[in-house]
């Protein structure tokens, strides 16, 4: 089977990328991309350590077909830090000690990020039930929801 | 003898060395490894839960184009011999069939063949073309059944270790502990509670799946990139599994994205060893969720008896438990520690332990936090729960009569040092969730846990930077935060600020030998190691400092970080701080490194005390966990975030245990639901904050006080689930998970009784 040509935007920057079309986005981030900071849990969108941003929704990359990523923008967690200055939601997730391994918090940080964007005020049960599409076994989310929660409290406080 | 006493760093809360590269994306972990050249691995898995392999043909897969290489049994030497070290354990013949069956699959799932081909698609489609012959059997899936006379037999060589006489059988192995008299005293007893207790095959769920890449030079040394609680043991028993030596074998630790002692053992390396060494290119194997599922892990379905017998002001006069373990195809179920866990935290003058470690075709039971301990205890806690409401007794004072304290003999053999189940409890019973009455119509329960810890070998070395930087390099895969630990307890030693200490993990060839992560053993033993490498730099600085000065080293003290002359010393120098020392010791005599190896003792004992109120919907049978408390003797906590997020994660494992988790089979022995959506671990929604309060009795063997903290919080959420549940419905549910269909099932059966 022939590779398939894909123009997308990863991170604001244009990119190329040639598909195996049975390749999901997940794949195509890891393997041709060479982008391996967003995970794989389980390939069957359960886990959400693979969350990217495309065109700013939340979605599971183990679940797109690189194909299907022609002319959209993809976040991923790669492009949450702005240069060498971290995100409030990653220094947050720091601060509180919301990871003990680290392989689902790509997943987290991207899903917290889509959060935010859209809900700047969110409450602790918002905040767990969006977040339920994310599997952490370390922690128990206590200090995830922690972390959400001051995360947004600091971006309110810049607005 | 450690007190509690004032620390500069241990105690704080300062962001983890490797924090950024986890927040960005940048660490790598098992499956990120990519070599030039490199080509994937994948792995047939058997169909059946047993069946006899009469023909293993790869020639149609060799065929396809971009497939290179196809192995199976015969590929492995025969009749490995030894012990696997660390804390498994197991034997290393048993080992490398489990991970590439021979002459029998003894699972679903079991391997039985793999492939090396260009891209992982392509092997995957490659094992479709590698030809199979089974003889199908009957399988034997619960230890009930396999334990009758006449099963069906996972093994037929396997006799009773200590009564091979009597022929073969699926009991491995038969434990046995006994004081006193027990049956005196049942007859002193006013109270006795008696019932059966069975706890469901659970995964340890790491997010992570298993992944490795290898790398066969022409010499015949390979490299190894994994993921793995401990590479030292990896480097072992992957030569044990090839007949290779350890010195022919580099194994490099990658980040880990979860264990729970499922990664304290090998399944990809040995294969992946052999595919490089056929096709002379780096092989990456990587597990998809459902081989995750299928082939490793998980831990011991068990039945637990359990009898306990009291007066009527609260004194248990006996005990008897009764724990039968799947250890899955191969023996070594954790029913020794489950035996052994099971009256820990009691002051027992009579009791009876027996367990028996029985074979069922299941994936051969891997270590799992706390191996062995949260089922027995879950059965011993619920019958306390039981015996507490027989006397009109509140549950935490009945546990108070019967505590263990130090110089208690523990039911296990030894002698408690300082220990902190009392502490637990007596914080438990002024605890402001406990002292607040439960809401009308919700559940409360309560529940001990106990971890033994260990101590094992651990090796450190410490070396300054002639900026004063201070390098920390060890060999425990950090899972959870332990390079965190390491830099506050070198900067605490060293009396520096925590910022200029890193710690790294290093490999096998670039540190001295470290056993797994695992055991709560990381932050005592080589963090004993590390403070010990730090002792050693400050007796080179004191050198240097002397020589500086002109005096013997004996007139230095170290100080806040700093060289000073002894009170006494009549001599006029400014003191010389570590960046001072470190700056010059080119001219002092050379660089400045320190060391330790140790195999360390006295681990102390973890304790745990957890209480829940939970709410039973009666019309879905949905248990919701309203409020959980976590109260547990960290010894000293190093970090206490970290110690709280032990505390957080190891209550909501065990809750999804007591909850949702199990392995669902059918008649043939397929698992059913070998995914996230159908094995269903906690989610956030699912659970409210944990409270938690640590508990601070400082360990005596460590010098800053520090046990274990890892295992123990997995334990008494499983018995504070089935308390709580009980105290909602007004009648017990013994066996786990409480999922809503069984807990509906139970309401109905009940209301018809």
């Amino acid at each position: 089977m022939s590779k398939v040509h894909v123009v997308t935007s990863v991170n604001g920057e244009p990119r190329e990328m040639l598909c195996e079309p049975q390749q999901s986005l997940l794949e195509v981030l890891r393997d041709e991309l060479g982008m391996t900071g967003t995970k794989e849990g389980c390939a069957t969108g359960d886990c959400g350590a693979c969350s990217v941003m495309i065109d700013g929704r939340l979605v599971c990359s183990c679940l797109m077909l690189g194909v299907e990523a022609e002319g959209v923008d993809i976040t991923t967690i790669e492009g949450i830090a702005e240069g060498s200055t971290l995100h409030p939601v990653q220094r947050k997730f720091l601060e509180h000690a919301a990871l003990q391994c680290g392989i689902c918090t790509p997943g987290f940080i991207v899903a917290t990020k889509a959060l935010l964007d859209r809900n700047p005020d969110p409450d602790e049960r918002t905040i767990r039930y969006w977040l339920a599409g994310n599997l952490c076994r370390c922690t128990g989310y206590d200090k995830i929801v922690r972390a959400v929660q001051d995360a947004a409290a600091e971006l309110a406080h810049e607005a | 003898m450690a007190e509690a006493r004032d620390y500069r760093a241990i105690g704080t809360r300062p962001v983890r060395p490797d924090g950024v590269d986890k927040v960005t994306g940048r660490a790598n972990f098992g499956a990120d490894m990519n070599l030039p050249n490199m080509i994937h691995g994948k792995v047939l898995r058997s169909p059946h839960a047993h069946a006899r392999i009469k023909r293993v043909d790869g020639s149609r897969a060799l065929e396809m184009p971009g497939v290179y290489a196809v192995i199976s049994g015969a590929d492995f030497p025969s009749g490995a011999e030894g012990e696997i070290s660390g804390e498994g354990g197991g034997t290393v013949s048993d080992l490398a069939m489990n991970i590439m069956a021979r002459d029998k699959a003894l699972y679903h799932g079991h391997a039985v063949a793999a492939v090396a081909a260009k891209t992982a698609f392509l092997a995957e489609t490659a094992l479709e073309l590698i030809d199979v012959e089974y003889e199908v059997l009957p399988p034997v899936l619960d230890v009930d059944v396999a334990m009758e006379p006449g099963a069906t037999l996972v093994n037929e060589n396997q006799r009773t270790r200590g009564n091979e006489s009597a022929g073969p059988s699926n009991i491995a192995a038969v434990t046995k502990f006994e004081r006193g008299d027990p049956e005196a005293g049942f007859a002193a007893a006013d109270v006795v509670v008696e019932r059966d207790y069975r706890v469901p095959t659970a995964h340890q769920g790491y997010i992570e799946p298993h992944a490795c890449t290898a790398s066969l030079d022409e010499q015949g040394r390979a490299t190894v990139w994994c993921c793995t609680q401990g590479h030292f043991d990896v480097r072992s028993m992957t030569a044990g599994v090839l007949g290779k030596s350890v010195g022919e074998i580099k194994v490099i630790p990658s980040e880990i994205g979860g264990g729970f002692g499922g990664k304290t053992v090998i399944y990809l390396e040995p294969l992946a060893v052999k595919l490089s060494e056929l096709t002379g290119r780096p092989v990456k194997m990587v597990m998809s969720r459902e081989e995750v599922f299928r082939a490793t892990g998980p831990t011991s379905a068990s039945h637990c008896k359990i009898k306990v017998g009291a007066k009527r002001d609260g004194t248990i006069t006996a005990a008897t438990a009764w724990l039968a373990y799947e250890a899955g195809a191969y023996p070594g179920a954790p029913v020794g520690p489950g035996c052994m866990s099971v009256f820990a935290p009691y002051d027992l003058e009579n009791f009876r332990i027996e367990g028996f470690d029985v074979l069922v075709n299941k994936p051969k039971a891997a270590a799992y936090r706390a191996p062995g301990a949260p089922q027995s205890m879950h059965a011993m806690e619920s019958a306390m729960d039981e015996l507490a409401r027989g006397i009109g007794m509140d549950p935490i004072d009945l546990r108070l009569e019967n505590c263990a304290d130090e110089g208690t003999q523990a039911p296990y053999g030894p002698v408690y040092p300082p220990i902190g189940i009392r502490k637990c409890l007596e914080a438990a019973k002024v605890h402001t969730n406990y002292t607040t009455p439960k809401a009308e119509g919700t559940g409360r329960g309560i529940a001990a846990g106990f971890w033994f810890n260990i101590g094992m070998q651990s090796s450190a070395e410490v070396r300054l930077s002639e900026d004063g930087t201070v390098t920390v390099m060890e060999g425990s895969p950090d899972i959870g935060g332990s390079r965190a630990s390491m830099c506050l307890m070198a900067a605490e030693t060293l009396g520096v600020p925590y910022d200029v200490v890193r710690a790294h993990v290093g490999d096998t060839e670039s540190t001295g030998f470290c056993n797994v992560t695992g055991g709560s053993r990381t932050t005592f033993a080589t963090g004993l190691a590390v403070v010990q490498a730090c002792e050693d730099i400050i007796a080179e600085c004191k050198q240097r400092a002397a020589a500086t000065w002109d005096v013997d080293a004996d007139q230095v003290d170290w100080t806040e970080g700093e060289a000073i002359p002894k009170p006494g010393v009549n001599i006029d120098v400014q003191p010389l701080s570590l960046a001072d020392i470190a700056g010059s010791m080119g001219r002092t005599g050379g660089p400045i490194l320190g060391r330790a190896s140790l195999n360390a003792q006295g681990a102390g004992a973890g304790f745990s005390v957890n209480f829940a109120d939970v709410n039973v919907d009666q019309e879905t049978g949905k248990v919701d966990i309203l409020s959980f408390t976590a109260i547990q003797d960290a010894g000293t906590a190093i970090h206490p975030s970290y110690v709280e997020g032990q505390m957080q994660g190891g209550a909501v494992q065990g809750l999804g245990w007591a909850l949702n988790e199990e392995y669902i089979y059918d008649d043939n022995g397929v698992m059913e639901n070998a995914g996230f959506l159908d094995y269903r671990v906690p989610v956030a929604s699912d659970m409210p904050m944990i409270d938690t309060q640590i508990i601070e009795v400082p360990n005596p063997s460590h010098p800053y006080g520090v046990r274990g903290v890892g295992e123990t919080p997995i334990v008494a959420p499983l018995a504070v689930t089935s308390n709580a549940v009980s105290d909602a419905l007004g009648f017990r549910i013994s066996d786990l998970p409480l999922s809503p269909p069984r807990v509906l099932a139970a309401i109905d059966a009940h209301e018809e009784d």
